[in-house]
């Protein structure tokens, strides 16, 4: 299983590619909405994203108030 | 009416594939204006019929195929009616809707749904319809409804159950969560998931094999697996209607709509 670490290191590479932003810019306590400059409609595909690249379902709910990347790797970190 | 191109939608007929494509700005959020379009299509479908053996709908918005029922419209509108008469109202649109549907559900037309992105809540029950689902691979389907305090109201209920199991149904309309296409071809709901931006070619593909089957034999075929659910269907419309006139919907309707959360659209 991948470390947190690891696995926050692997979204903040896949959000920067997917939402071309610099992976330089981006650090893991940011809000991922303002630093994506990201709508909610955005978001869902951030998650269908993660989700094929993790392997794993990560149902909407565990996301409500989730906005910085650090507690988005921990959600995901959960269901390795 | 071989070609039409409207505010919300356009269809044309090709090769014996008659092609309907959603375009409403922002994700072809079903209100009266693209209701009364797919009344015009639902009609058009006789003459149409004889021209084709499939059907394609699919949507040109980035965003997905479509986000369902428009809420602005039907918060507003509401709020400008007296319960009662907003009530007839919603009755009124829904029984619209369900005519739409059941006529795109029974056509002798092997019918596919093309999707991609959001495929929420009426929007989701529109690809219900159709006989195949094919789904690009950033498809997700959501019934969000109970958020509102609603039921799914476009069919969903009934012919979700027809073509999955009850746990699978359950999952999705108590907790209002979305699941993406693999998930959705796992439980046996979409028939192929192909790459991003692929759905529609590979739909036309699809099509193009289901014309070198007779005619007769497809509808046969179809007739016989694929029952409407009349009564069921109906039943969804009281409910709906019910529960529509209760506080709490007005609430949710009205915090949706002016939510500037930035995870409006997740339940």
């Amino acid at each position: 299983m991948p470390t947190a670490e690891h696995t926050l290191e692997e979204i903040l590479n896949l959000a920067a590619a997917h939402f071309k932003v610099p992976r330089a810019k981006l650090t893991p306590d940011d809000d991922f909405f303002k630093a994506l400059k990201i709508d909610s409609l955005q978001a869902l595909d951030l998650l269908t994203k993660l989700e094929h690249h993790f392997h794993v379902e990560l149902p909407d709910y565990e996301l409500q108030g989730v906005s910085d990347f650090r507690t988005l790797a921990s959600r995901i970190q959960s269901r390795l | 009416m071989k070609n039409f191109s409207g505010q919300s939608i356009s269809w044309d007929v090709k090769d014996g594939v008659i092609e309907l494509a959603l375009h409403r700005a922002p994700c072809n959020e079903i209100g009266t204006v693209t209701l009364g379009e797919l009344e015009q299509f639902a009609a058009a479908l006789p003459a149409l019929q004889g021209q084709a053996h499939s059907l394609i709908l699919h949507s040109t918005m980035k965003s997905g195929f479509c986000a369902g029922a428009d809420l602005s419209e039907l918060y507003y509108g509401a709020q400008k009616l007296q319960s009662q008469e907003a009530a007839r109202g919603v009755r009124d649109f829904l029984q619209r809707i369900h005519g739409v549907m059941n006529t795109i559900d029974a056509a002798p037309l092997t019918t596919i749904a093309a999707l991609h992105g959001v495929t929420f809540g009426g929007g989701f029950e529109l690809a219900l319809v159709c006989d195949l689902l094919i789904a690009d691979k950033m498809t997700r389907f959501c019934f969000p409804e109970l958020r509102l305090g609603l039921i799914p109201g476009f069919g969903g209920i009934p012919r979700l159950k027809r073509d999955l199991g009850n746990g699978v149904v359950r999952d999705l309309l108590l907790t209002g969560r979305s699941f993406n296409a693999a998930k959705a071809q796992q439980v046996g709901l979409v028939s192929q998931v192909v790459g991003e931006g692929e759905a529609l070619r590979v739909a036309r593909g699809t099509a193009s094999q289901l014309g070198k089957f007779d005619r007769q034999t497809a509808i046969a075929a179809k007739k016989f697996i694929k029952p409407i659910p009349y009564d069921e269907l109906k039943q969804e419309i009281d409910i709906f209607c019910d529960l529509f006139g209760k506080p709490a919907v007005q609430a949710g309707l009205k915090k949706f709509v002016e939510s500037t959360e930035a995870l409006s659209y997740l339940p």
